[in-house]
């Protein structure tokens, strides 16, 4: 099977913006951007991926304070409580909803990690320029992609569910600090995978 | 900077932008790292507050509030050790640091119905939480016994404590109201039994601004319930709000001529049981006689008055006996309180020499002694038999020995109006004795057989008799009756026979008429048959 050439063997760009096609002529640490719309070019090199790394690790530190700090607090018949991701987890599969209790925990739990963990392989086999299971991986990224919008259904629920409870003295619902950190965890996670390019994926080592 | 070659990139250097994309990490890092330390720090003191029970309190719910803003909150209810108690760890806030002092009080807030109100109305749908009051030792403590009751006053409240002396509770209780015009202004705190046991200590407090008005002639009286006095002008009840006659309360106000010195206020107050011993005027301090009685002195009391001209001027204070081995007999003593300031104006008209105040007593009451001033044990109630002390000057008293040494002074005594009464009573009672009341039983008894006797002759013979007699005229009276009844035979006979006569007079009167007339016709007969029967009226009518 002849591979075709990638766009980095035969020294092009494409500007993403206007679609202009100009010579690549890559220079260790020197931006370039494109003659006609001024936009800044793509990073097709391994050692442009900063933003990537960067966005990653905001958003795996922000995922401790979103996981420590209460996301909501409710108060029924003036008994309030504050309740952070998991303990609202291990309330509802206590007191039954396993259903609820389920999806909450793959929405805010395993889904990030995974994604923490796809965006890491998938930066760190970049790094490394490894030819290991491309097309698992092309997949890989695929899935991370279209799951980040699915992502913020922790933030819709306590959305919501303020929304709703407005009885004043007798129920009452809150959003508290770790919904806002959870949020910026999704979309930093999300701007991560869009900020990843897959094509790299494809490239060779040299 | 800018060199546009159309067809090839610009380049340009901006390695910094890449560095500028780790600051992101950073800044998230030293937010999360900040925020972290910063829920760390805002923990404070944790504490184990004593409960007697954990009604209402629930692990991890139950707010600590002070001033009503939540300052901490119950983490965890466990029971000590030897299971009397409950404990309830609390974590305090940071700001609730200063609220560890050694005499800060918690209690818990729930909803109480009580005589004086309802309380905590709003933990009925938040629920009960713990109050806090803060304490104003300048020691730490992180053990506190918690309070069964909610205290009355917390600090900070302006205002002011003052304390009651009391004979009893009576009907006040904790919370009960302090008024003043009937306004309330104040409750009752706390009240503790005195260390001798011979009284009850109330603490008050009173909300500014009312404290200004409790001053040195302020008087306390109880105006708990229902007072109903029956006087010589009537029945009077006096009553206060429902809530003291239901609660129980205390009233307060000044003297009409308050004296020198109402601005500063006393700590301790004498609670009077009600109003008019209350504003009486002071009595100062009394003056003690000692009585000697030689006979016995039932119903006279503790406590029971002591009048001089019929005035109130003090008490009994004791009543002992003594022995007399003369004759065997055992005379009682009776100590009197005698207040002189209670004679009111006739004090100041009395001579007053300077000195010794004991020394005068004991020259002015021998005068008076020598003016025939006795006292006498009298009866108040004939129905009660209770006695009261009166000072008298008894006209024509046998003179005394007085012991001007003698401590407390000793007034001589007369036999009371009792006593007299009794002599009395035991005279009637002598004559009654002397009277021949077998003879005159004896004499009666036999006028009350001959008069049964006599009776019973009556009963049985003569009563009989006219019992007949009576019946025999009745039945006379009938038949009279049926005789002379309209259609009775008699009557109609009678009636017939005197019709007869009538006609038969008539005849008479016709024959006279035709001898009148006629008198040949005795011899010759009638001539004329028709003419003797024309009436003797129309025959003369016709003649003319």
């Amino acid at each position: 099977m002849i591979n075709p050439p990638f766009a980095r063997q035969v020294q092009v760009c494409r500007c993403p913006l206007c679609g202009l096609v100009c010579a690549d002529e890559a220079t260790p640490g020197v931006r370039r951007k494109c003659p006609r719309c001024q936009t800044v070019l793509p990073h097709c090199q391994p050692e442009h991926s900063h933003l990537s790394w960067a966005l990653l690790l905001t958003s795996m530190i922000l995922y401790v304070p979103a996981n420590i700090f209460p996301v909501m607090h409710t108060s029924f018949l003036g008994y309030g409580s504050e309740s952070t991701i998991l303990s609202g987890v291990v309330a509802f599969w206590r007191s039954g909803s396993w259903g609820i209790a389920t999806i909450i925990f793959i929405a805010s739990v395993i889904v990030p990690c995974l994604k923490f963990l796809s965006l890491s392989l998938l930066l760190i086999s970049r790094a490394r320029k490894s030819v290991w299971a491309r097309c698992e991986r092309a997949r890989l990224y695929r899935i991370t992609e279209w799951i980040g919008c699915w992502s913020m259904l922790d933030v819709v629920v306590v959305a919501v569910v303020c929304g709703l409870l407005r009885f004043h003295a007798l129920s009452e619902a809150e959003p508290r600090s770790g919904i806002l950190y959870f949020g910026l965890v999704v979309i930093l996670t999300m701007l991560c995978a869009l900020s990843f390019e897959p094509k790299t994926l494809w490239e060779d080592k040299q | 900077m800018k060199r546009p070659v159309s067809g090839i990139p610009l380049f340009y250097r901006g390695r910094w932008r890449n560095a500028f994309i780790w600051l992101l990490p950073v800044v998230a890092f030293i937010v999360a790292v900040s925020m972290v330390i910063q829920a760390r720090l805002s923990v404070g003191p944790e504490v184990v507050i004593a409960f007697r029970s954990a009604a209402g309190l629930e692990a991890g719910k139950t707010a600590v509030k002070y001033k009503d803003v939540t300052v901490g909150l119950v983490k965890a209810i466990t029971l000590s050790p030897d299971n009397t108690q409950v404990l309830v760890r609390v974590a305090l806030g940071r700001d609730a640091q200063n609220l560890t002092r050694a005499d800060t009080r918690f209690w818990v807030v729930r909803p109480r119905v009580g005589m004086s109100g309802v309380s905590g109305i709003d933990t009925l749908l938040s629920g009960a939480y713990i109050g806090v009051d803060r304490g104003q030792s300048d020691e730490s403590q992180y053990r506190f016994t918690g309070l069964e009751i909610p205290p009355a006053i917390v600090n900070g409240m302006a205002g002011s404590q003052f304390k009651l002396e009391a004979d009893d509770l009576g009907s006040l209780d904790i919370n009960s109201p302090v008024y003043y015009r009937r306004i309330p202004v104040g409750r009752i705190t706390s009240y503790q039994l005195r260390k001798d046991g011979r009284g009850i200590d109330l603490n008050i407090f009173i909300d500014a601004p009312y404290d200004r008005l409790v001053t040195a002639d302020s008087r306390f009286w109880n105006v708990s319930g229902v007072d109903l006095s029956v006087g010589s002008d009537g029945f009077q009840l006096k009553t206060q709000t429902v809530a003291a006659i239901m609660a129980g309360g205390i009233a307060f106000s000044r003297l009409d001529n308050p004296t020198q010195g109402g601005l500063y206020k006393r700590t301790r107050y004498k609670l009077a049981p009600d109003q008019e011993t209350a504003m009486a005027p002071a009595d100062g301090p009394p003056v003690r006689f000692q009585l000697r009685f030689e006979h016995p002195l039932h119903g006279l009391n503790v406590g029971a008055p002591v009048e001089f001209s019929s005035v109130r001027i003090g008490h009994v204070a004791s009543v002992e006996l003594d022995y007399n081995p003369e004759g065997y007999r055992f005379p009682t003593i009776v100590d009197i309180d005698v207040y002189p300031s209670r004679m009111g104006n006739v004090l100041e008209k009395l001579p007053k020499p300077t000195g010794d105040t004991d020394l005068n007593t004991v020259i002015f009451t021998r005068e008076m002694i020598a003016h025939g001033l006795r006292a006498k044990a009298a009866a108040s109630s004939l129905l009660t038999g209770q006695l009261y002390i009166s000072l008298d000057f008894v006209p024509d008293a046998p003179e005394v020995n007085f012991d001007a040494a003698k401590r407390p002074v000793e007034l001589p005594t007369v036999n009371g109006g009792l006593t007299i009464l009794q002599d009395q009573l035991t005279g009637i009672a002598r004559k009654i004795n002397k009277m021949p009341l077998d003879e005159i039983g004896n004499n009666m008894n036999t006028a009350l057989v001959e008069l049964n006797k006599t009776l019973r002759m009556v009963n049985n013979q003569s009563l009989p008799a006219a019992n007949h007699l009576m019946q025999q005229a009745q039945q006379t009276t009938q038949d009279a009756q049926k005789l002379l009844a309209e259609d009775s035979p008699l009557v109609i006979h009678l009636l017939h026979s005197l019709q007869e006569a009538t006609r038969t007079l008539r005849a008479v009167r016709s024959l006279t008429n035709q001898l009148d007339r006629h008198p040949e016709s005795l011899l010759q007969g009638r001539t004329d048959d028709v003419v003797l029967n024309v009436p003797h009226s129309l025959k003369e009518g016709e003649q003319p």
